[in-house]
């Protein structure tokens, strides 16, 4: 599943970070890289963008661009 | 704490000369307190200045009690990746001024994400010390650093501080000066774990340091950076490093045969070989608490102020708030006090200058063109003051970073992210906080198209010639126009922006990729810092220009073509001009020198057109028998939307440079031509 299939308060462990050149490379220098979890917190008051948790901070990121974002749903992990 | 002299085994031996300035980089993240450390540095030892070639300011001081020091404040960033202009300026900054020393400063409370750009800055090969701030905020949660443990896996001196409290500056201080006198360099480099994942990222990195290592010490170059930028495909520095053919194609080579060792691509596995590294540092030596309180509050605010049904009534409120406490409530309050200064000074001058005996013209021009002038500009002061307080509030808080979050979706129609909203709802107050706020945008292109916009909301300085036509045209239906006029403005500035994205600035806005910091009080020193700043700023640049313009105004409008004094301003070079200019405007029913002399003279100040017009014309009873009600539409769309005061103009200098200021100004009247003479037309068959 991509990322932005994910729901409030479920997590995802990243699977493989798609899209190109610099706006890619941000996304990994913003922790976004494959093995890290990462969890949604909220979306924006008109759907988008979303607020996400990953290395203890807050991150937000449009639909369109999590769409690029693999991961595997972490299952078990009870959040708040 | 951190002792002194443990990992100094690199030091070369060859302290810098006593008398040396020492030059150091403070770097950080964004959100991480960069500018209260460097404040605390430096106390008001400081200037801001502009980087070469782009809007990011520069600032730089000295450091309290070291006068041989220097120390520039690079702008917050996350990486070295040469992503937004911040980025390139920093890094360039560091690899081509080269400071004898980087002060990196780090978030205690966010450590694994900050220590990222640590990485990069050691493997610039520059004597660092780490500042690992906000510790009083990790303490109190119950979280804890070994400091020492760091200070070893890092190879270079670490001091816990608290820059709000402005406890351990001291001792960071202390470091900063020894590291850089004695050209300490970081010790540990190689970050890339040779055991993990079979080696592969580690023989490619070293691979590729003994392929380029010639050609970047021709180029000067760390080789450790330029090693793992080339890996990652970074087109400035292999550009830098001039490899041959051969060359490009055994990188290409070692790169591919990590990624298939590795199973991740080449920037996935460089990152993921830092992020490991920290991992690993954060495991060892930090000690953090489940859940901060800090982080519990930001949420269960973030409840309200981004909640769903919440966030924009909130929004609107707070805006709202600010607006009234600048327009009406403080800013006026000091721009009532300012005039009355004024007011009294000019009477003084006034006084001495007919006791001296002054000859009348200069009297005059003191008086008439020099008070008048520059008074009215100074009037802006404690608006751009007051609405600079509250936006550092909002920005320091951490609300804007909210605001963007909320209002992106709604933006990026327009073809611009969230943070534009800001800058663009300033300008309904006034253009000249609004483009300078700009700055606190991260792109380049959202910066200038949000620049070009602001000039479409109408500001307030628009409201009495509003108020003046309202009274003499359409005294019963006043509410409807304004808010006409307000909507129109917005109307034609959606069109505009639609254009621009069209034309002039193709492609997506920046993504939203963005940290939302937890919600901080702010600190009144820096907010205050800020302020004072920006009135500076604001006295100087914008000074200069309005001083040589007011006397130029004056000037035209004071003397004849004979240059010989005029009794009647009918005569004057600026009444000639007018003139010349009237048939433009004869095709909007507003081809009458008066009127054109207004409209030059709301170049000054928009204030200006109304006093101009009841000075031409008496009374409100003369202009009704010169132009038609449709006229008169025609004229407040016009006024509505052309080029935007001289302040105005000059701060968009400063942004955008000469060329963009005089596109800005010819471009609004042209669109507030074509705006009133399609509104003379329709109205005329209407009426």
């Amino acid at each position: 599943m991509t990322l932005n299939e994910l729901k409030i308060g479920e997590s995802g462990r990243i699977d493989t970070v798609g899209g190109a050149g610099a706006l890619r490379q941000h996304f990994l220098d913003m922790g976004v890289i494959p093995g890290a979890e990462i969890t949604l917190v909220k979306l924006a008051p008109m759907g988008d963008p979303m607020e996400l948790r990953i290395h203890g901070y807050e991150l937000t990121l449009r639909l369109d661009d999590a769409e690029k974002i693999s991961i595997t749903k972490i299952e078990n992990i009870e959040h708040r | 704490m951190g002792e002194p002299g443990i990992h100094h085994a690199k030091g070369s031996g060859h302290p810098l000369p006593e008398k040396q300035t020492l030059t150091f980089a403070l770097v950080g993240n964004q959100n991480c307190g960069k500018t209260t450390l460097f404040n605390r540095l430096t106390g008001s030892n400081q200037h801001v200045g502009n980087f070469p070639g782009v809007t990011v300011d520069r600032k730089e001081g000295t450091i309290l009690g070291h006068s041989n020091t220097a120390i520039t404040d690079l702008p917050g960033i996350y990486s070295m990746s040469p992503y937004s202009s911040e980025e390139l300026v920093s890094r360039n900054f560091v690899l081509e001024e080269s400071p004898n020393a980087i002060i990196n400063i780090v978030d205690a409370t966010n450590i694994e994400r900050n220590l990222y750009l640590t990485m990069q800055l050691l493997e610039m090969d520059r004597p660092m010390v780490v500042a690992v701030n906000m510790m009083d905020e990790l303490t109190g949660n119950g979280g804890s650093i070994d400091i020492n443990k760091m200070e070893a896996m890092l190879g270079v001196p670490v001091v816990p501080i608290s820059a709000a409290k402005n406890s351990g500056v001291d001792e960071l201080i202390t470091h900063a000066l020894h590291i850089a006198h004695y050209q300490e360099k970081p010790v540990e480099q190689d970050f890339c774990c040779q055991g993990e994942h079979n080696g592969a990222v580690h023989r490619c990195i070293h691979a590729v340091c003994n392929l380029i290592e010639d050609h970047a010490t021709r180029a000067r170059l760390p080789l450790r950076f330029a090693a793992s930028k080339v890996i990652e495909g970074d087109r400035h520095i292999l550009d830098k490093l001039k490899l041959d053919e051969n060359e490009l194609e055994m990188l290409e080579h070692i790169t591919l045969q990590m990624e298939k060792e590795r199973g991740l691509d080449r920037s996935a596995a460089i990152a993921d070989m830092r992020f490991s590294y920290i991992k690993k540092v954060s495991e060892e030596c930090v000690n953090k608490p489940k859940e901060s309180k800090e982080h519990i509050r930001s949420r269960e605010i973030d409840r309200v102020l981004t909640g769903k049904y919440t966030a924009i009534p909130v929004f609107v409120g707070i805006m709202a708030l600010v607006f009234c406490m600048t327009f009406n409530v403080i800013g006026a309050w000091f721009h009532g006090l300012l005039e009355q200064g004024i007011g009294l000074l000019t009477t003084v001058t006034d006084q001495a200058l007919t006791k001296a005996g002054v000859n009348p013209v200069i009297h005059e021009l003191v008086i008439g063109g020099v008070f008048q002038g520059v008074g009215s500009v100074l009037s802006f002061l404690p608006i751009v003051v007051t609405m600079f307080f509250f936006l550092s509030l909002l920005e320091d808080s951490g609300y804007i970073a909210r605001v963007a979050f909320c209002m992106d979706k709604l933006l990026r129609k327009i073809g611009l992210s969230g943070r534009s909203i800001v800058p663009m709802l300033i300008g309904f107050g006034c253009t000249v906080p609004a483009v300078m706020s700009t700055r606190t945008l991260p792109s380049e292109r959202d910066r200038k198209m949000t620049i070009l916009l602001t000039p479409f909301m109408s500001c307030t300085a628009k409201l009495p010639i509003y108020a003046f036509f309202v009274g003499a045209f359409f005294p019963k239906h006043g509410g409807v126009v304004m808010t006409g006029l307000y909507l129109l403005g917005i109307v034609v500035g959606i069109l505009a922006a639609f254009l621009y994205k069209g034309v002039l600035f193709r492609g997506e806005a920046v993504p939203f990729v963005m940290e939302l910091p937890n919600y901080r009080l702010p600190s009144l020193r820096s907010t205050m810092q800020l302020v004072w700043e920006k009135a500076k700023d604001f006295l100087q640049k914008a000074f200069s220009v309005i001083l040589i313009a007011t006397i130029l105004v004056w000037f035209l409008q004071r003397f004849d073509f004979h240059l010989n004094l005029v009794e009647d301003s009918a005569q004057s070079i600026m009444a000639t001009i007018a003139g010349v200019i009237a048939p433009v405007f004869a095709p909007l029913g507003l081809g009458e020198w008066r009127i054109c002399t207004s409209l030059i003279s709301g170049f000054m100040a928009k204030e200006s057109v109304v006093s101009v017009l009841e000075v031409l014309f008496d009374a409100q009873g003369g202009i009704q028998a010169v132009i038609s009600t449709a006229s008169a539409g025609a004229l407040l769309v016009f006024s509505l939307l052309y080029a935007p005061c001289v302040a105005a103009v000059a701060s968009i200098k400063r942004e955008l440079g000469k060329k963009w200021a005089l596109a800005v100004v010819v471009w609004q009247c042209v669109v507030a031509w074509i705006a009133a003479f399609l509104f003379y037309v329709i109205a005329s068959f209407v009426m």
